[in-house]
């Protein structure tokens, strides 16, 4: 009277096993030394709403790392074309995406304009154009070729937070790309949010330029600079006040030394002062350029200029050659440490804007687990109670089936390495609710089948034959819905989805499978009259 | 056990009384929808964009005080709500002149400076952005008329249009009464709710496929009977099912909306209150629908 129910209780084992198995890593920690090998060391992962921690969406200024990329050719070309002792009277940035240089007469410019071609044969040269007796020469950066540049930032960009973000500190952190300009950051668990946002957040351009003595800064202002003139301004926080003070400062908008040159950045104590500084060591480049330049000008003032904010603007004494210079500025320790990583790091490069911030505290979160967990366990032993009343010694049955849907899941999940969220908690408790469907159904089919006076088995196998298809069609159509919920979820309601669509995939086993070779071995071995359903 | 013996209800000729109360929820129900269009309704942030924080606060604080806090401080459309026991403060404030990423610092300074005695942890900060909101919105929407159309080819698969059709408005008429509900008592639109209003989609389908299976099952079985006897008699022998389904879903629900925590308490709220619509219109909605359909079908054809 073998109806083949050896593979199917095998089955059934394997999967309680294998559930087990994958729910050792969730379960125990820290795991045995012995568990290791081929054992699955994935664990159901929380989401930031069970654990606490900072879901942040940014989006990159592409826009303005292409305008830094102008500036940046607009720089290389007046030292290149001073270089081959070319006249010109201005070069600058034009509008979005050109370049202009502006040129004293037709016959020079025709020069300029092979050298420009050689020199950047992906831009495109306009035709000159004459204004006001000088001659203007734009080069423009196409579409395709402003769509590299951007794509590039956003890579860089991306790079650029990994890198930041371990060196904060954060134990599996999440760094992704999303569509064309958008970078999501999770981390769970931070402890300070908000030091972790600033940290990813600044866009660290450091910059060296000197300060133009020949102007006074106090009294200048925008207008009245001279055309390769910026003025920027000192802010020191008076550390016992708090308050907030800005000094003037105008310097020579072109860099002599930026953040690139650098090859490490290191947080130190000033003996003297016990004040927190940066220590930073330039590459060769950077050391030589430095070098040149404390060389030739001694007695003036350099300015170190972050983000277009001054953070001091020492003296030059004398030459400084070995490549090592220091950032000082009324900062506390965690901001000198935190700077120290975004300059080794290196800068963004283009800004990036905060678009979506999700914060949960460590408690709410805890809380929510806890919570989530009681409705559970209410939630199943209400259905526990209704099924054993209604149905007897076969709701009973059907019980164990919901369990082992419970079992089969969570070790499901635990083997996919899935995210559980809090309404992916609710998602398994409505499970309970719904995975005792398939049985309601098939037993209200062998209660009518028995009144129809088949005997116990004839009902009990006409009610699952009939209920079949029943089932399939109602699995299928909740299907539906949820893989739907799963592609364009995201963060709380993926991990509903994920829940819902594994448990009734499941629930399909455990309700036409599971149950059934129960009542088939039971009624095998016992001759019973009456069904207990 | 058994709770309904045989039962020998005429659903069917409910009609009249079915279709006036459904026929004012889904009123409700598009109304709230063209509410929720044109913002007009309580909407979540993350549909809005805008900020949203929950403090805990170690003394009991009042509304009052919290909103004239932050009024001084210059924020003045501010939606405030206690929550019950642990002195909970929920804040929330849609679009915004100050920057994102500023304006949960601005509330936390105000209320530091305005409660010096009274300090307070931030349980959780959400900060959306518009452009975030906007793409969440379309998503949603592609995200629900995708379901519809697969289970409507699905359904209209597995039987035929007409119960396809009466899948579908029953099941629409499910969404529509959760969101008429929501409207009603001023909750929150977000996108717990809408993935509560897809999970019921689905519950409700299911719901409605017992009942359509038992009526096709009886339509081969007796050819010459009326329809409506049929559509009835096929609702009645199902009936004890879709109870006591109803029942064991709609426990497990309600514990969830009194023991699963504030979190998920509206989620959960929207989940139990889909329960019994959705067992209400497989038996009261769609049904008879079909049943409508079909014998006005037979009647031409004689």
């Amino acid at each position: 009277m073998n109806k083949g129910y050896t593979w199917r209780i095998s089955l059934i084992l394997v999967f309680i096993i294998a559930s087990g198995i994958y729910l050792v890593p969730t379960l125990v920690s820290p795991l045995p030394a012995w568990w290791s090998g081929l054992l699955p060391k994935d664990k159901i992962h929380l989401g930031l709403d069970l654990q606490g921690g900072t879901h942040l969406v940014m989006e990159v200024e592409t826009q303005k790392a292409v305008e830094g990329s102008l500036d940046l050719i607009a720089t290389d070309l007046e030292d290149s074309l001073n270089s081959q002792n070319l006249r010109f009277k201005h070069i600058g940035k034009l509008g979005g995406d050109k370049v202009q240089l502006t040129l004293y007469d037709r016959a020079s410019a025709g020069t300029v304009q092979t050298v420009v071609k050689k020199k950047y044969p992906d831009l495109e040269v306009l035709p000159l154009t004459d204004e006001g007796g000088f001659v203007n020469l734009q080069l423009r950066i196409n579409d395709k070729e402003a769509q590299v540049r951007k794509d590039r930032a956003v890579a860089q960009a991306l790079e650029t937070i990994r890198n930041r973000i371990d060196q904060f500190g954060v134990s599996e952190p999440i760094i992704q790309r999303e569509g064309i300009d958008h970078i999501v950051v999770q981390l769970p668990g931070i402890k300070d949010p908000k030091r972790a946002i600033e940290l990813i957040g600044k866009t660290a351009r450091l910059e060296f330029k000197l300060v133009d003595e020949n102007v006074n800064a106090a009294t200048a202002s925008a207008g009245t600079l001279p055309e390769d003139d910026e003025l920027l301004f000192e802010k020191r926080t008076d550390p016992a006040t708090g308050a907030v003070s800005e000094t003037p400062v105008v310097v020579k908008r072109k860099a002599i030394i930026t953040g690139d040159l650098l090859t490490d950045a290191q947080i130190r104590i000033d003996s003297q002062y016990n004040q927190p500084y940066v220590a930073i060591e330039f590459n060769s480049t950077g050391a030589r350029l430095f070098d040149q330049v404390t060389a030739a000008n001694v007695g003036k003032r350099f300015a170190i200029v972050l983000d277009s904010n001054v953070y001091s603007a020492p003296v030059i004494r004398e030459r400084i050659s070995g490549g090592s210079a220091q950032i000082s500025g009324s900062f506390t320790e965690k901001e000198a440490a935190d700077l120290a990583i975004v300059l080794r790091a290196g800068s963004l490069p283009a800004p990036v804007k905060i678009l979506q911030n999700v914060t949960v505290g460590p408690s709410l979160g805890a809380d929510s687990i806890k919570k989530g967990l009681m409705a559970g366990l209410i939630g199943v032993a209400l259905v526990v109670v209704f099924m054993g009343i209604y149905y007897k010694l076969s709701g009973m049955v059907a019980n164990l089936g919901m369990v082992l849907n419970i079992v089969y899941l969570m070790g499901a999940l635990a083997a996919l390495g899935a995210t559980l969220t809090l309404p992916g908690i609710a998602a398994i408790v409505l499970l309970v609710g719904m995975s005792v469907d398939s049985n309601v159904l098939i037993f209200e089919r062998i209660r009518e089948e028995l009144k129809l006076g088949k005997t116990p088995h004839a009902a009990l196998d006409a009610g699952y034959d009939k209920a079949f298809l029943t089932i399939m069609d109602s699995h299928v159509t909740a299907l539906i819905t949820a893989a739907v919920l799963f592609q364009f979820g995201t963060g709380p309601v993926k991990g509903f989805a994920v829940s819902l669509s594994l448990g009734i995939i499941i629930n399909l086993f455990t309700s036409l499978l599971a149950t059934r070779v129960l009542f088939d071995a039971f009624l095998d071995r016992v001759h019973v009259k009456r069904l207990s359903i | 056990m058994e709770l309904l013996g045989k039962t020998k209800i005429d659903f069917i000729g409910m009609r009249k009384i079915s279709f006036i109360i459904s026929g004012i929820m889904a009123l409700i129900g598009l109304v709230a929808i063209v509410q929720i269009g044109r913002g007009a309704a309580n909407m979540g942030i993350d549909f809005s964009g805008g900020t949203a924080m929950q403090l805990k606060f170690s003394q009991p604080v009042t509304i009052q005080a919290a909103r004239e806090a932050l009024a001084k401080a210059g924020m003045k459309e501010v939606e405030l709500q206690e929550i019950t026991g642990g002195n909970q403060l929920l804040i929330k404030m849609h679009k915004s002149d100050i920057t994102t990423g500023k304006v949960a610092d601005s509330v936390q300074a105000a209320l530091q400076q305005s409660f010096p005695s009274n300090p307070f942890s931030v349980e959780s900060s959400t900060e959306i952005g518009p452009s975030i909101g906007d793409k969440l919105k379309k998503d949603t929407l592609v995200a629900v008329a995708l379901s519809m159309l697969g289970i409507i080819l699905y359904i209209a698969w597995r039987f035929d249009f007409k119960f396809g059709v009466g899948a579908v408005i029953a099941t629409m008429h499910d969404v529509l009464a959760i969101i008429a509900v929501f409207f009603v008592l001023n909750k929150e639109v977000n996108l717990l709710l809408i993935t509560a209003v897809l999970t019921i989609a689905g519950y409700s389908l299911t719901d409605t496929v017992v009942v359509f299976d038992r009526i096709r099952e009886n339509m081969h079985k007796s050819l010459k009977d009326p329809m409506i006897e049929i559509f009835n008699r096929s609702i009645n022998e199902v009936l004890s099912r879709t109870i006591v389904t109803s029942i064991t879903t709609f426990l497990a629900a309600s514990s969830l909306l009194f023991f699963g925590g504030e979190v998920i308490h509206d989620f959960a709220f929207a989940l139990v209150v889909g329960v019994v619509v959705a067992t209400y219109s497989s038996i009261f909605v769609a049904s008879p629908i079909v049943a409508l359909w079909e014998k006005s079908a037979v009647e031409s054809k004689a």
